[in-house]
């Protein structure tokens, strides 16, 4: 069975790729994702010999373009260290103020001062929630105020 | 899930950028109805009336390779100059066509019929005779009714010896408006 038009596969398939990029990238991400599988597919198309398995196929390139897509967001959301004006990393500014604060408190200061995360983030990170992530950060501040002042 | 409209568009326009297509078309609305339109690298290479895309697309798959796509913005400036023409703003065309799919002769015949200029017409017999077979008017009918791109390359200013328009693959009241468009008088 000879392989059938591109346009022809294309229209087969996209609405189900489209579906499937979604619910693993979610709507934005999907966009690119969905122009990278089947501009792989393009790419690829001359190479097939016969049309079984197209729809495996496809379904094949997807799922890799969607774990490149992945990785490529892990590396991306490891958060960069900020600038600071001496050069140090900016945790490393904070550090020894922060080091005699309680482990959670420690932490939700660093992460929001050092790292700059929002209270959403330090609550998944902390394993508990934004609220939670927020009253940690401001103990922490105050007490570092209290030892200033003291 | 549907796809949107919009990613679709920039999935074709990235493909027809891509270089990867073997063939990119499109079907456009014109004064004679609806044509379908499809290009390669390489050139215009189908005008077809009255299309049913799919089976157009497995000719053009055939012919030129299975990279056939819906790529409209590949068809830009085909569809420009058509609109022109039908205007009446354009008397000659500047695309390049593809021809690799036909035959020596008919490839012979289509040059000569290009150099027929806009509002005149010629016979079948004289582009014989120009193609250096004066006997074949009746294989140069042929090569007319196989024209892969009509319109473009003029075979409706193509008529008998004897001044009647004899026939055109898309029908000769299509031969007969495009020859008024041109100013030629029946």
């Amino acid at each position: 069975m000879r392989v059938p038009p591109f346009e022809r596969f294309y229209e087969t398939h996209r609405d189900e790729i489209w579906a499937f990029l979604v619910r693993k990238l979610g709507r934005e991400r999907a966009e690119d994702a969905f122009q990278e599988t089947f501009l792989r597919a393009l790419r690829a198309y001359p190479r097939l010999e016969h049309a079984r398995h197209l729809r495996a196929w496809t379904y094949t390139i997807a799922g890799r373009v969607a774990i490149d897509e992945l990785r490529r967001r892990r590396t991306e959301e490891l958060p960069a260290e900020p600038a600071t004006e001496d050069g140090r990393p900016g945790y490393a500014q904070i550090e020894h103020l922060a080091a005699e604060l309680p482990p959670t408190e420690r932490a939700a200061v660093v992460l929001r001062y050092a790292y700059d995360l929002d209270y959403d983030d330090i609550g998944t990170a902390l394993g508990s929630t934004p609220e939670a992530a927020r009253q940690a950060a401001s103990a922490g501040v105050r007490r570092l105020r209290r030892k200033e002042l003291a | 899930m549907t796809l949107p409209t919009l990613v679709d568009d920039r999935f074709r326009a990235a493909a027809s950028s891509s270089g990867l297509l073997d063939v990119s078309y499109d079907v456009t609305e014109s004064p004679l109805g609806r044509l379908f339109l499809a290009a390669s690298e390489r050139g215009l290479c189908r005008i077809v009336y009255d299309a049913e895309p799919e089976a157009e697309e497995e000719r053009l798959a055939r012919g030129f390779g299975a990279r056939v796509l819906r790529a409209p913005r590949a068809l830009d400036e085909t569809r420009r100059e058509l609109d022109d023409y039908f205007e009446g703003r354009r008397h000659a065309f500047e695309l390049p066509v593809d021809l690799r799919v036909v035959g020596d002769f008919q490839r012979q015949v289509l040059g000569r019929l290009a150099e027929v200029p806009y509002g005149s017409v010629t016979t079948y017999g004289a582009l014989a005779a120009e193609s250096g077979r004066p006997r074949a008017a009746r294989a140069v009918g042929g090569a007319m009714n196989r024209n892969p791109v009509p319109i473009v390359l003029p075979c409706h200013r193509v008529v008998g010896s004897d001044g009647r328009l004899v026939g055109y693959g898309g029908g000769l009241e299509r031969k007969v408006a495009l020859l008024r468009l041109e100013g030629v008088e029946l």
